[in-house]
């Protein structure tokens, strides 16, 4: 029964927490709304959802958004002295090959968000298999150890995380 | 007073944050390096501004304002997918198949280059 009204309780709570978050007031009246809608919302859109995620291990999502935000702040830093202080001609952009060891398609794709997001990287392309991803570093001297850090730092967690 | 030059500070570090974006648009030498500029260099540029408004709110107004984070969750739904397309088109019009290293497993090619013609290869 409780299955059936919330055949996906964790888009409820994304839903609700959304909605309090547009209002931008913490009040009972805007917490009912929201999950009525969050009620509603994974009703109405449950047949797009065949198969989802199952999260092995949610508690580590935390450390895993401290851990991005933190090489976020530190990328910014990063990629702002290459622009102000490094001429173009001693950049070495470089493409890369990332095997991947995950397979589940939510966890690659915030794999692929996660690379774009941080150090001077864009993810660019997956291969036709989903078995390896390609991307783009602005300043790369050492493409393997490149490609060895973005597997230990993200892939290690988010296959905790999912599989 | 602390707290209005905190504010100040985390408005001027964004700014400059955005200034920089700005600046490797214009001074990168290709495509794909300039992509690099304004997917990073901004976030900590609105970042910046989100957190500020947030401690504006909260320590000078005396009202709680959180739907700044709604801000940085569409900004992070957007800007790796935005940079993905436009490393997409830039791979499949502009990018020989030949200059990028192999998928991992042999006999399979980047997605972007299928149903493209590999006799330059």
């Amino acid at each position: 029964m409780l299955r059936k009204l919330f055949p996906h309780p964790l888009l409820t709570l994304v839903l609700t927490a959304v909605w309090v978050m547009l209002v931008n007031v913490l009040t009972l009246n805007a917490l009912v709304f929201g999950l009525i809608l969050g009620t509603i919302v994974p009703l109405v859109t449950a047949a797009y959802w065949p198969d989802r995620p199952k999260l092995r291990n949610p508690l580590k999502i935390i450390e895993y958004i401290l851990v991005v935000l933190w090489d976020i702040c530190v990328a910014n830093v990063q990629v702002a002295a290459i622009i102000l202080f490094k001429r173009n001609a001693d950049l070495s952009p470089a493409w890369v090959s990332i095997p991947l060891e995950l397979r589940t398609p939510e966890a690659i794709t915030i794999l692929a968000g996660t690379i774009t997001m941080t150090p001077g990287t864009v993810s660019s392309d997956l291969s036709e298999d989903g078995a390896s991803l390609l991307v783009h570093c602005l300043h790369a001297p050492d493409p393997k150890a490149t490609a060895r850090d973005i597997k230990s730092r993200y892939e290690r967690r988010l296959k905790e995380i999912f599989e | 007073m602390i707290l209005e030059y905190t504010i100040a500070a985390l408005l001027v570090i964004a700014g400059f944050f955005g200034l920089v974006g700005s600046v490797g648009l214009l001074k990168l030498p290709d495509q794909m390096t300039r992509l690099h500029a304004p997917t990073k260099a901004t976030t900590l540029g609105v970042g910046g501004v989100l957190i500020a408004s947030m401690l504006y709110f909260y320590g000078i107004e005396g009202t709680i304002s959180f739907h700044e984070l709604m801000i940085t969750l569409f900004l992070f739904l957007a800007a790796p997918i935005t940079a993905f397309f436009i490393a997409r088109v830039q791979l499949r019009n502009h990018v020989a198949e030949r200059d990028l290293p192999k998928p991992e497993r042999s006999g399979t090619r980047w997605a972007g280059h299928i149903g493209q013609d590999s006799a330059a290869d």
